[in-house]
């Protein structure tokens, strides 16, 4: 009998079913879960992701994000770049927080080479890395409110968003992409002038225009009605997923870098490190508008400490010449060409060398076989990690949750899929 | 170590804890340019990462990242590189297991769910197999991609490219089909990338001149030979030879106006030429 029943088209199939006695199931409503694709082009997906859900109804079953619609193949590009030519490719990582990503890179090479690097450029380059973290929360935090519904705050932060590249482009002379950390130091001092701007816009415009934006939000009884109890991470799960930056801290672990391991001025500044209680969305974004705080402290503290002083390695066989000396110096001319054309040698080894980027450990692992060129240089996204664990952190909420849960993760795809 | 970068807790005594606890799972230990890397038996690699993890003393908890390397020249090409972290101990740590295209790593996932995505990458861009991850599909490349583009002898052009075809109406792959052949410099000067020794330069492994030149010595070495050399000393603003701000002759920078902009092209520099009318300020066509 049941030999005839797996043989026979369905339909005969049921009708030899009720035949046989059984419950006749044509009258009953059968609910399937289905499957739908958010993305790859969704305007909550902060970029190309495609997230195919499992919905049962509005709830979410099962989530399995597909990366790399942004793929570039930068880490086999770098393979085939001398050293300071691989550079520019770590600004278009995570294109919202630039120098950041320069910043793990250049300590990687600095390490390998075991090169000095002078106190001021050590602070010049805290600074703008503290800049960028504000310049990447200001994105992050506006358009997590957008993604659950407020529109206000995100204009006011972009606001400021604004001001910080304006300060990049009279720093490094670009909006986003700098290139302007060298290994060894940075590419060039600063205008006295640009220090005492962003020394104002610390003490007037950010606090005032920044709290405003967060006071609109963060006691709102809507936004924490999307955010608190959202995507809860346990403390044991932030450590099985790899999680680290923001996501790490709201979980309650208080895992900072620049505290734990200091690098570059970070152990010269004074700041705080702020936890999260819940783990959920809520504590995310909080922690996130805190660090900005903390920012500007640190940046303050970088104006009052920052000493005169050369920007640069004095090396010349890693640090360009003056374009003075050029003119008169033929060593410097050779260097320069040299420089330019051949690159540094960067002794064989390997280092994995992490920073706190704004979104979380940035980490580059460089290996070197002696000549101008990275022999591998694989990069450690923040995001891989994190956006693994959407998963088990959407499971059970509702669809309009993971634009939330999304918005608070902070991921950019040009890091993600490198 | 004079570089600026991320200072954690200091490698004594991790290399003597590992191999006690390890065994005769790890093969060797190397503590190189301040980073502990532990070489382990691949087919014992879940067990000797669970060590490490769980054993009090060593409690790397975390995962961070599973890096693959391809040398082609070995007999075993990948090595795999699993960065652990502790956050108790604020430490780091290196472990590596060599395969080849062939033999399979026995997975980690069990230990840590991150490991999943992590392994898949190196999958995908190396073709190193996974034993027992349950969802071993690519994942940076695209869909129905072929090869695995970080081995070292896939061609940084690729094989084929993608373009929207006007006459299909779709989205076609092609063979790559460049209008100039890609072209790779080396740059290195031949006498320096050369295999065999120069005469007078037998001992080999050499520090460099200056930090940056080329050298056989590798990173260690250069490192332990410059903390013998000399202490650190912070770096002094003054004894640049051609640094940033350091001129060296200010008198004669002067003179030549080398360093300033369009020098010899102020306006007050110039000779009066009275066949020119001088402007008012404005564009002649105003």
């Amino acid at each position: 009998m049941t030999d005839v029943r797996e043989a026979v088209d369905p339909a005969v199939a049921r009708k030899l079913a009720v035949d046989a006695g059984e419950h006749d199931p044509a009258g009953d409503v059968s609910i399937q879960n289905y499957t739908i694709n958010f993305g790859p082009q969704h305007p909550a997906a902060h970029g190309v992701l495609r997230l195919v859900m499992e919905l049962d109804g509005e709830i979410v079953e099962r989530i399995d994000p597909h990366v790399g619609l942004l793929h570039r193949g930068t880490e086999k590009m770098i393979e085939y770049k001398t050293y300071i030519q691989a550079l520019p490719y770590f600004d278009r990582f995570d294109y919202c927080s630039p120098m950041c990503m320069e910043h793990s890179y250049v300590l990687a090479i600095e390490k390998l080479l075991d090169l000095e690097v002078p106190l001021r450029a050590q602070y010049l380059r805290v600074f703008f890395a503290e800049l960028t973290r504000i310049m990447n929360h200001m994105l992050n935090l506006g358009s997590h409110v957008m993604d659950v519904g407020a529109m206000t705050p995100n204009l006011w932060l972009f606001e400021l968003r604004e001001d910080t590249m304006n300060f990049y482009e009279r720093a490094s002379g670009a909006r986003m992409h700098a290139n302007y950390f060298r290994p060894g130091g940075v590419r060039q001092d600063v205008p006295l002038k640009l220090l005492t701007d962003i020394g104002d816009w610390l003490d007037t415009r950010l606090p005032q225009l920044f709290e405003d934006a967060i006071s609109l939000v963060a006691d709102n009884r809507i936004f924490k009605q999307r955010n608190v109890d959202i995507g809860v991470v346990s403390r044991d799960d932030a450590i099985a997923w790899g999680f680290s930056g923001p996501m790490i801290r709201a979980a309650g672990i208080p895992w900072d870098l620049r505290k734990s391991q200091p690098y570059d001025a970070y152990d010269r500044v004074d700041f705080d490190v702020p936890v999260g209680t819940r783990g959920d969305c809520y504590d995310r974004f909080m922690v996130r508008v805190e660090e900005v705080r903390q920012s500007a402290r640190i940046m303050k503290q970088c104006l009052q400490q920052m000493p005169e002083g050369p920007v640069q390695s004095l090396n010349s066989k890693v640090s360009p010449p003056a374009r003075a000396d050029m003119k008169r110096s033929m060593e410097a001319l050779i260097h320069h060409f040299k420089l330019f054309t051949e690159g540094f040698h960067v002794p064989a080894g390997e280092v994995y060398v992490a920073t706190e980027s704004p979104k979380g450990e940035f980490g580059v692992y460089l290996v070197s076989n002696g000549t101008n060129k990275p022999y591998r240089c694989k990069v450690r996204p923040t995001a891989f990690s994190h956006l693994q664990a959407m998963d088990f952190m959407s499971r059970g909420h509702m669809l309009a949750d993971t634009t939330a849960i999304l918005g608070a993760m902070d991921i950019v795809f040009g890091e993600c899929d490198r | 170590m004079r570089a600026a970068a991320p200072r954690y807790a200091p490698n004594d005594g991790v290399v003597d804890l590992a191999t006690s606890t390890l065994g005769d799972m790890l093969l060797h230990a190397q503590d190189k340019v301040g980073e502990v890397s532990l070489f382990v038996d691949r087919e014992r690699l879940p067990q000797a990462l669970a060590a490490l993890r769980d054993t009090p003393g060593l409690e790397y908890q975390q995962l961070m990242e599973i890096a693959g390397v391809d040398y082609p020249e070995r007999p075993d090409r990948f090595e795999i590189v699993y960065m652990l972290l502790s956050l108790t101990r604020n430490h780091r740590i290196q472990v590596r297991v060599n395969t080849d295209e062939d033999t399979p790593v026995p997975t980690v996932t069990h230990l840590w769910p991150v490991a999943g995505w992590l392994e898949r990458e190196v999958y995908d861009l190396f073709g190193v197999l996974f034993a027992g991850n349950p969802d071993l599909r690519r994942i940076l490349t695209d869909y129905g991609f072929r090869g695995h583009p970080l081995r070292k002898d896939f061609p940084m052009t690729g094989f084929v490219e993608v373009r929207y075809s006007e006459e299909e109406k779709r989205v076609i792959y092609q063979p790559t089909d460049l209008p100039q052949d890609w072209r790779n410099f080396d740059f290195l000067s031949s006498w320096e990338g050369a295999e065999y020794v120069l005469p007078g330069d037998e001992k080999g492994g050499a520090v460099p001149q200056a930090k940056g030149a080329h050298t056989t010595a590798d990173a260690e070495k250069v490192q332990k030979a410059a903390t013998q050399e000399s202490p650190q000393t912070p770096p002094k603003a003054s004894d640049s030879t051609y640094a940033k701000g350091g001129t060296g002759k200010p008198d004669q920078t002067q003179q030549t106006g080398a360093g300033q902009p369009h020098p010899g092209n102020q306006p007050e520099s110039k000779p009066v030429d009275p066949d020119v009318i001088p402007t008012k300020g404005e564009g002649h066509n105003q």
